[in-house]
């Protein structure tokens, strides 16, 4: 289980944003991951609500939401040409835009952030589609490390069904189309989904995710999550006065991870 | 490392690049009309001109929301759309494809930006190789001359002015200018570009062009290089 009071201030993983000052970031980060239907939406509007009687400013944010590439993301998914590159490349534009105009001011304002969908869901997709891992995850290294990852784990078995029952059809893009996985769109959501959760799975040890068990009941896993990220928030005044900055021993161990501490 | 995926053809990749008013793009025009009279099938790629981007790029540039890391990754995603749509399938079918400026734009302009330098350079891995890169060297003055003096209307980003190098829009393209000439100053022998004195003449910078092209591809259309025979359609006429 991450160590969460270990986790420094907020730092990026491997290159630094111009401009941004990281130990102004006073914030929590906290990010829903997970393959597409599997009810991240609906544990945030769960946690939000929850968050905010406990007294804390929530910011909840998600993929294709920037001001800057939120619509052109949206109009590019009506035609059938995006490329996976171009893909890949126009959703980092998105999380880009979302990063250095919402989440770092919010977080630098102490807001507590919880993201639908981080670099994760981008990088899981390109490299489904086969892109080169180390290309995009030096791409997408500019992100900061979260506080914590919450990985909401089910098969494809499980996705399938809360497709079907809870939207009816299955969508282009969550089937991988694009990439012609399957002669139809249910082979095609079979094959991609599970390789999508084959690379999230990759992702979890370097990544540092908590593994939540999302075959289980809507209730159960916001148990679970209100837990979790009840934890996130008991050592953190004291440990963060004690230990300025004190880089988590999880996180340099990490290739290329850089701490906060390490910048002038 | 090698910063581009090797082009497999049959088809070329000819790229120029250069700052802003040393002649780039009326030669790269010559060029490929050039090419097209020698019967060679002949494709053009302009920077920053995908139909998918357009919209966004011109919300960010008209609301000036753009940080360095979101102006770079959205000329990346221009890029890629490129890359996916036009010039690789172009490449597979054996066309010559011309692109006015290509990844060392990005190369010189972002990190100016101050966006890493390793950072952007990854970013462009999945770009192909040029087999061609021609670099227009003009001297600062020279190519201000050209661009102050032809139109009076220099716009936000292309002058610099995000990054607050000076209030004075023409004064801040000025130092920006000299900033992005100094990048490519730095990569010529890195990227191996063919060096183009732009200080010459129209003409004689285009017979150069020319016999660097007519060296590395030969004085007949290569295998597999896509055109038509202009003897035998010469023939039929």
């Amino acid at each position: 289980m991450p160590d969460y009071k270990a986790r420094p201030p907020l730092s990026y993983y491997r290159t630094a944003l111009p401009g941004v000052d990281y130990s102004e970031l006073q914030g929590k980060l906290i990010v829903i991951e997970g393959p597409d239907a599997v009810g991240r939406s609906t544990q945030i509007r769960g946690l939000k609500p929850w968050l905010e009687e406990a007294g804390h400013a929530v910011l909840d944010t998600g993929m294709a939401r920037s001001a800057l590439a939120g619509k052109g993301i949206k109009e590019a998914k009506q035609g059938n040409t995006l490329g996976p590159v171009t893909m890949t490349m126009y959703y980092l534009t998105d999380f880009a835009d979302r990063l250095e105009n919402e989440i770092i001011p919010a977080l630098r304002a102490g807001v507590v952030v919880l993201t639908d969908r981080y670099i994760y869901s981008v990088m899981a997709r390109a490299i489904a589609r086969g892109e080169n891992r180390a290309w995009i995850e030096k791409t997408a290294g500019f992100a900061l490390v979260p506080h914590a990852v919450f990985y909401l784990r089910a098969e494809v078995q499980d996705l399938i069904t809360r497709v079907v029952v809870g939207r009816g059809a299955f969508d282009y893009w969550e089937s991988g189309l694009d990439n012609g996985f399957g002669h139809n769109m249910y082979d095609s959501f079979v094959r991609y989904q599970s390789r999508l959760i084959r690379v999230f799975d990759s992702l979890a040890v370097p990544y540092g995710f908590e593994v939540i068990d999302a075959t289980r009941p809507p209730v159960e896993v916001f148990e679970s999550l209100k837990t979790s990220v009840s934890r996130i928030f008991e050592p953190q005044e004291k440990s963060q006065a004690e230990h300025p900055r004190k880089p988590a021993q999880r996180v340099d161990a990490l290739p290329n991870v850089k701490s906060a501490s390490g910048r002038k | 490392m090698p910063f581009f995926l090797p082009n497999r053809g049959p088809g070329r990749l000819i790229i120029v690049e250069g700052i802003d008013g040393s002649g780039k793009s009326t030669q790269i025009a010559l060029l490929s009309q050039w090419l097209r009279l020698r019967g060679f099938a002949v494709a053009f790629s302009e920077w920053n001109s995908s139909p998918l981007v357009k919209e966004t790029t011109r919300r960010g540039k008209k609301k000036e929301m753009f940080t360095p890391t979101s102006f770079s990754l959205i000329h990346a995603t221009d890029f890629a759309d490129r890359m996916e749509r036009y010039i690789l399938p172009l490449l597979k079918a054996g066309a010559v494809v011309c692109a006015d400026r290509y990844a060392y734009t990005a190369f010189a302009r972002d990190v100016v930006r101050g966006v890493d330098r390793a950072w952007v350079r990854n970013l462009y891995r999945f770009a192909l190789k040029p087999d061609l890169a021609f670099y227009f060297k003009v001297p600062l003055e020279t190519a201000l001359g050209r661009i102050l003096g032809g139109r009076n209307a220099l716009k936000y980003y292309e002058a610099g002015m995000d990054l607050g190098l000076s209030r004075n829009i023409e004064e801040s393209f000025r130092i920006f200018q000299g900033r992005i000439l100094a990048e490519y100053e730095s990569m010529i022998e890195e990227m191996g570009f063919h060096v183009i004195d732009a200080t010459k003449s129209i003409e004689s910078q285009q017979q150069e062009m020319r016999r660097i092209v007519l060296r590395e591809f030969g004085l007949v259309r290569p295998p597999g290089v896509l055109g038509v025979d202009l003897n035998a359609a010469r023939l039929h006429a």
